[in-house]
């Protein structure tokens, strides 16, 4: 009998791997087996599923229920319970949050029942080392489109009616992009795909190579045909272990059935694809720099002109798009142009993938329609900020983004709108921080980011950035002055007029943002020797506010050092001399009692 | 399998279809078999294994079928409930190997009620 009455859906990502779902699988099929189960359900290891948090995740199909957070110790119970006499386990339903009420059904749950999925469609459907489970989800429709019945002009207009613009962040129209390449004249031309994702906190690229690949391969096959390439190159970074090996997995299923290499069927059309390992430069992102390091040079950017349309890839005309450009293609292909621009904004068609982290319920892989407010996206489906805090701001774009506070929540995800209030679309990096982040802090790390990661190349980036971190640095040791708040701005405006690639041109971006929205905080370190979000370390005084303190003894159980003095029913004091400033006190003080 | 042509990858792709649809619910008819301990010592799991015999030989990708737990009529076990989508679900009471394979080619295949064996209609 080859017919299972159950999918058991396991999501197979990196996430879910590190939180043990590969043992959870063996326990698994070893438990179905051990009751002759294994032949009516089938257990199958998906893709990242989105809802990180939660994970590992299992979802039962067709009852669609899903299971969450699974330890191998469950598994036995979730046989025999379950599988075995048709009992679900209500310990290990998702419950909400807010409510504490349990939910069974993976689509009645708010994460995914107000996200749209194109991109992310097959999450948590489909085995990725099957090709055949892609095409059953009607893969491999878009390319043989492309291939046997469309010129590339006709390519290149869906994609121009589409809107799709480019997923990495700086939002160029993709069709366009195609158009320059296609009209290069050249013997020989390139298509890449950027995978070398290194935004801190952005995770969406890897997803989508782990969950779908054939997707992302299947888009570069379509804009190949589109610009008359025969060669493209993922450059993905090593970083990304089971992305390459899923991609190299692909790969060589799209070469046996004959839809890589030569004569893709039967079309005439030759195209196969080649990995690029990255070594995890950030600046690799950068897309001269890119070519450089797939050339065997050093990861360097150069100035543009020439574009790389006409002078890419070993001088050749090179279209270069990001993984998630890519992986909307071969639907827009399939479905046509006009059905994907009546998804999203005036400006902005489609949707975007965010990867929602930080201080928020549910962290995971989001998909929304292009327009959707962040309030929405933060609140509704990310469920809000935990531990009853408060929203602060949100960060978008990473290192070249800005952060959006609480009075812009309402701003529609496009690319101008979010422009318009001092952030960047960006790759779709989503930090939420809460109302114990301290901003200037957070300009501090991205600098540091930064200046760790510049290439060298141009002195405002390498020296500039230098400096700027030293400010800062500064700043958060109380060591500030308020020429010291200017300087950062001067800084900043000549390296955004001078650096020689985009990463350095945006890279003040973190400060002027929180500069242009917390002020008030820069002050208050620079003024007042105060951190108000009680981060920076030397800032705090570690001195128990006697009206706030409730005598519960949380600090005194959490100081790792002793340090904090206190018995029942007395207020706790902290011992300056035998203190560390590890903050475990104030972190764990529910009444927000330490200064 | 080595290159295809467009008309292996469609055939492909109905093929790996018929295996995986179920994953996307939407069935018409739902089985529930119900095995608490009780359904089970009274033979639920041969019923179980017939009823998935049968399923394997049609071609029907929108006949799901699960299990549950005792729904508390033990002396009638084993039970199984029948809903057709857009109808009241059906319960049979007990139900053997050949019942099952009745149940299933006269009503989920064509939609005839077997009201011999019926327990109750579920309002």
């Amino acid at each position: 009998m080859d017919k299972y009455r159950s999918h058991l859906l396991l999501c197979g990502g990196t996430g879910c791997h590190a939180a043990g779902s590969r043992e959870i699988k063996d326990e698994l099929e070893k438990e179905l087996a051990s009751r002759g189960l294994d032949k009516e359900f089938k257990v199958v290891e998906t893709g990242c599923n989105g809802f990180c948090a939660q994970g590992p995740m299992m979802i039962v199909q067709p009852e669609g229920i899903s299971y969450q957070k699974i330890k191998r110790s469950d598994v036995r119970e979730l046989v025999e319970e379950h599988f075995l006499k048709g009992r679900p386990v209500k310990r290990l339903f998702y419950r909400e949050p807010a409510s504490a009420e349990t939910i069974p059904g993976i689509n009645d749950i708010p994460f995914y029942a107000k996200q749209q999925l194109i991109v992310l469609r097959n999450r948590g459907l489909i085995d990725p080392e099957k090709i055949d489970e892609y095409i059953a989800r009607d893969g491999y429709l878009g390319a043989p489109r492309a291939l046997l019945e469309m010129t590339p002009e006709e390519i290149i207009n869906e994609m121009k009616k589409s809107g799709l613009r480019g997923r990495g962040g700086a939002g160029f129209p993709t069709g366009s992009k195609w158009e320059f390449a296609f009209k290069s004249q050249s013997d020989v031309k390139y298509v890449l795909c950027n995978a070398d994702e290194g935004d801190p906190g952005a995770f969406m690229d890897r997803s989508v190579l782990e969950a779908d690949p054939h997707a992302v391969l299947e888009g570069m096959t379509i804009a190949a045909k589109a610009i008359g390439a025969h060669q493209g190159y993922i450059y993905c970074r090593a970083e990304y272990p089971l992305a390459l090996k899923r991609l190299d997995i692909a790969i060589s299923q799209a070469r046996e059935y004959g839809l890589l290499g030569r004569d893709i069927l039967g079309s005439g059309f030759d195209f196969d694809i080649e990995v690029y390992q990255g070594a995890g430069a950030f600046v690799c992102g950068e897309e001269t720099a890119l070519m450089h390091s797939i050339e065997g040079k050093r990861g360097m950017p150069r100035p543009r002109p020439p574009f790389p349309a006409q002078q890419g890839l070993w001088k050749k005309p090179t279209v270069l798009n990001n993984v998630e450009t890519y992986a909307n293609v071969a639907q827009i292909i399939y479905k046509g142009g006009d059905w994907y621009a009546g998804i999203g904004t005036a400006t902005s068609k489609g949707t975007k993938v965010f990867a929602l982290t930080g201080d928020v319920q549910n962290i995971g892989l989001v998909e929304v329609p292009m327009g959707t407010s962040l309030r929405t996206i933060i609140f509704d489906i990310g469920g809000g900020i935990p531990k009853k805090r408060k929203f602060k701001a949100v960060q978008l774009g990473g290192p070249s983004g800005g952060c959006v506070p609480e009075q812009h929540l309402d701003t529609p995800v496009d690319y101008e709108s979010i422009a318009r209030v001092g952030a960047i679309m960006g790759s779709g990096g989503m930090i939420v921080m809460d109302n114990h982040s301290c901003m200037v802090d957070m300009a501090r790390f991205f600098m540091d980011f930064i200046q760790d990661e510049s290439c060298g190349k141009c002195t405002p980036c390498r020296e500039g950035t230098r400096r700027m971190l030293e400010v800062l640095e500064k700043i958060t040791h109380g060591e500030g002055e308020m020429e010291d708040i200017k300087l950062l701005e001067d800084l900043s405006s000549v390296i955004k007029d001078s650096a020689l690639c985009g990463l350095g041109q945006t890279a003040p971006n973190p400060v002027l943002s929180t500069l242009q929205y917390f002020r008030d905080e820069y002050e208050a370190h620079v003024l007042e020797k105060r951190c108000p979000a009680k981060r920076c370390h030397a800032l705090v005084k570690f001195v128990v506010d006697l009206k706030k303190c409730k005598k519960c003894g949380v600090c005194y159980n959490n100081c790792p050092a002793q340090a904090v003095e206190w018995k029942k029913k007395e207020t706790a004091f902290i011992n300056k001399e035998k203190c560390v400033r590890c903050m475990s006190c104030i972190s764990n003080c529910p009444f927000d009692a330490i200064d | 399998m080595g290159k295809l042509t467009i008309e292996d990858l469609k055939r492909l792709r109905e093929d790996t279809r018929k295996k995986t649809v179920l994953r996307e619910g939407g069935a018409t008819v739902n089985i529930t078999v119900h095995m608490g301990t009780c359904g089970i010592a009274a033979g639920a799991r041969e019923v179980m294994d017939v009823l998935l015999e049968e399923l394997s030989q049609t071609d029907r990708q929108d006949i799901h079928v699960m299990n549950s737990g005792c729904m508390g009529m033990c002396s009638s076990e084993p039970n199984v409930t029948v809903e057709v989508k857009g109808q009241e679900p059906i319960i049979y009471q007990h139900v053997d190997k050949n019942r099952m394979r009745q149940i299933f080619k006269r009503h989920v295949l064509k939609g005839e009620i077997q009201t011999d064996f019926a327990l109750a209609r579920i309002q």
